[in-house]
């Protein structure tokens, strides 16, 4: 399927997810299968009602399928607890929302460091893995100022830290840029390419046909199943995209 | 270290609401202040009963001799000749939950003095009545151990007497004649006044029990003997000791009955303990709804949190935290809180007791078992009320918790 070199990292077969709504049951995912190589950087595209969150909820291990295998590193997922996928969420998922899904009232250091709370380390190895991370999204210089300091970009870029932070096989991000301003967007996915080209792996779910042009990898979703996965041959490059947008003071933007 | 996070995490999560968290923690505040006050009042009401109680003399004793029987006649209490002098001094050497005895015998009789008399009763008695009674001398002395045994020609009088003898004049170191023989008086009583049956206790002479026996009633067997237990609560055991200490004197066989009566007064004495221990209860019960209360306090606030808190609860659970990781962090919430509450309250109670104590003159105690007692129950209350939230929270799914608005 994926031209992309290295290993399989998810390999999904024949995986339905059906809900209970009331006395009608909804067929959310009719048989998907996939795989995903390391180093990959996908987008999952489709329509709402296409399926494609409740498949990322999946491979977030946020939920289990009705049918089907996922194996995600050679750990057959679909079998594990509650608290075992809590356990695999920490230790090899990382998490980009929509709505950024910050903690309010708490510094971007320790948004940062939550995912390592749950995971034995010392104080000293936490703090510093944590900013290890926002200096890599750039933000190396705002670690202690909170949510409601930042804007939208920065923010996200603490929640791409906080992803991060854990050193994942994987980054799953729901539609990224979904609160997001075209040019930070960009900025955002600027980042995404960048990580992608340090080696690690990247899934976004996005409804919006140019955020998708930056990935790698285009699968598309329809009425529960996969409809078109192909390789995107020429993606855009943030950097270049940024140069042609107008540019807005960053000072500005925060101070609004 | 994994713990420290949680409890550390906790904190923060009440210092971001710290009005809340305090009117929260007020609840326990009051239950437990008002916990430790009551207790620490009724304790208080509890020990001063019993001050009072023992101030009456109730730890008292009183071994008659038994009853003589004729033929198929039986003569009444106190008309056998058993108990001796000899009884009395053995029960003070050898029975060591008895404070004081005194052996006592009686006697009636016309007294004179110069132109006045009245007929009263003598009561013989040892040299520590007064303490047995919880008696005082309202001026004079009272007779000495020495006249005891040497059989001085001394009395006390009661105040009714000593005010009909001696109407203008103090009657200390004056003499007075009981059935012709001559004391001297030596002090006289403070007043006591009518005993429960109606009966003046004040119109009587004390004497030294042998100046009684050898120069009034002239015979050589006690009438009673009168003891006092070391507290109300050694009565049960000063009673066996003396009744065993009296059938080996009186070497008497297992099988045959005792030829002596032991009578005390620690009836009264459990019934007033009684009434204010289940006053003590009482106030504490009364307390302990504003403890229930406190903690119901909390449960809200926990649930409320919860709910306020599902998005938070949902990014924690989608960055690796378990069911129980979330349990934890709220149930240490709901601990804190009542642990700081209880904390809070203690020294409150503490403080309010004694306040009670400066100002309104209340005698309040303050036990450990209080303290310990309203502490633990704040702890048992932080886990009781918090788990249902805490376990809200763990269960919920991680997929609606984000979604969550």
């Amino acid at each position: 399927m994926s031209s992309q070199d290295g290993t399989p990292l998810i390999r999904i077969e024949h995986l339905t997810k059906n809900y209970q709504l009331g006395d009608i049951e909804v067929h959310a995912l009719r048989g998907v299968s996939l795989e995903i190589r390391r180093g990959e950087f996908a987008a999952i595209m489709g329509a709402s009602g296409s399926g494609k969150s409740t498949f990322m909820n999946i491979i977030g291990c946020l939920d289990k399928p009705t049918k089907g295998t996922y194996v995600l590193e050679d750990i057959d997922v679909s079998g594990l607890s509650r608290d075992e996928l809590a356990q695999i969420r920490n230790s090899k998922i990382g998490f980009v929302f929509q709505g950024f899904n910050l903690l309010s009232r708490t510094s971007a250091l320790e948004n940062v460091e939550l995912p390592l709370l749950y995971c034995a380390m010392s104080n000293k190895e936490r703090k510093q893995r944590a900013l290890d991370a926002l200096a890599l999204v750039g933000l190396g210089d705002r670690v202690h100022h909170y949510p409601n300091q930042l804007s939208g970009g920065q923010q996200q870029r603490v929640a791409i830290a906080r992803a991060l932070v854990n050193r994942p096989s994987i980054v799953l991000a729901d539609e990224p840029t979904g609160n997001l301003d075209s040019r930070t967007s960009v900025e955002v996915m600027g980042i995404f390419q960048e990580l992608n080209e340090r080696g690690i792996t990247l899934v976004i779910v996005t409804h919006e046909p140019d955020i998708a042009q930056f990935a790698k990898r285009h699968i598309v979703f329809r009425d529960g199943r996969i409809r078109s996965d192909r390789v995107n041959s020429t993606p855009r490059v943030a950097s270049e995209v940024l140069k042609e947008l107008p540019v807005i003071d960053d000072e500005e933007e925060e101070a609004a | 270290m994994k713990s420290m996070n949680i409890i550390l995490s906790a904190f923060r999560a009440l210092q971001r609401n710290k009005m809340r968290s305090f009117l929260t923690m007020l609840g326990i505040i009051i239950g437990v202040a008002a916990v430790i006050a009551m207790l620490a009042i009724g304790q208080g009401a509890e020990y001063s009963v019993k001050q009072q109680i023992n101030a009456l003399g109730t730890n008292v004793l009183i071994v008659f001799p038994g009853s003589q029987q004729s033929g198929g006649l039986r003569m009444g209490a106190g008309t056998m000749t058993t108990l001796t002098e000899d009884d009395a001094g053995a029960i003070g050497k050898e029975c060591p939950a008895v404070a004081f005895v005194s052996p006592g015998t009686r006697a009636g009789g016309q007294v004179i003095a110069g132109n006045l008399n009245w007929s009263t009763a003598v009561e013989g008695t040892g040299a520590d009545y007064l303490e047995i009674r919880k008696w005082t001398i309202e001026y004079g002395d009272f007779y000495s151990d020495q006249d005891v045994k040497s059989a001085s020609k001394v009395c006390i009088l009661g105040k009714t007497v000593a005010d009909v003898l001696f109407p203008d004049a103090s009657p200390v170191g004056q003499n007075v004649r009981i059935r012709n023989v001559p004391f001297r008086v030596i002090g006289v009583l403070a007043k006591k006044g009518q005993n429960a049956m109606g009966q003046d206790q004040d119109d009587i002479i004390l004497a030294p029990y042998t100046t009684v026996l050898r120069r009034l009633s002239h015979f050589p067997y006690l009438r009673q003997i009168l003891i006092s237990a070391t507290s109300p609560a050694n009565i049960p055991v000063a009673e066996s000791q003396v009744r065993d200490l009296l059938r080996m004197r009186h070497k008497i066989a297992e099988y045959d009955g005792d030829d002596f009566t032991i009578r005390n007064q620690s009836d009264i004495a459990e019934t007033a303990t009684a009434t204010t221990e289940i006053l003590t209860i009482l106030l504490a019960s009364i307390a302990s709804v504003s403890l229930l209360v406190g903690g119901i306090g909390i449960m809200n606030i926990m649930l409320v949190s919860v709910t306020e808190r599902t998005r938070e609860i949902g990014i924690r659970m989608s960055v690796g935290a378990r069911g129980r990781d979330i349990l934890t962090q709220f149930l240490i919430e709901a601990l804190v809180l009542s642990l700081l509450g209880g904390i809070i309250g203690i020294l409150l109670g503490v403080g309010g007791s004694s306040a009670i104590s400066a100002f309104a003159k209340w005698p309040t105690i303050i036990t450990a078992f209080s303290i310990i007692l309203s502490f633990g129950f704040s702890i048992a209350i932080g886990i009781f009320f918090g788990f249902y939230p805490a376990r809200k929270a763990a269960l919920l799914n991680p997929i609606d918790a984000l979604r969550y608005e």
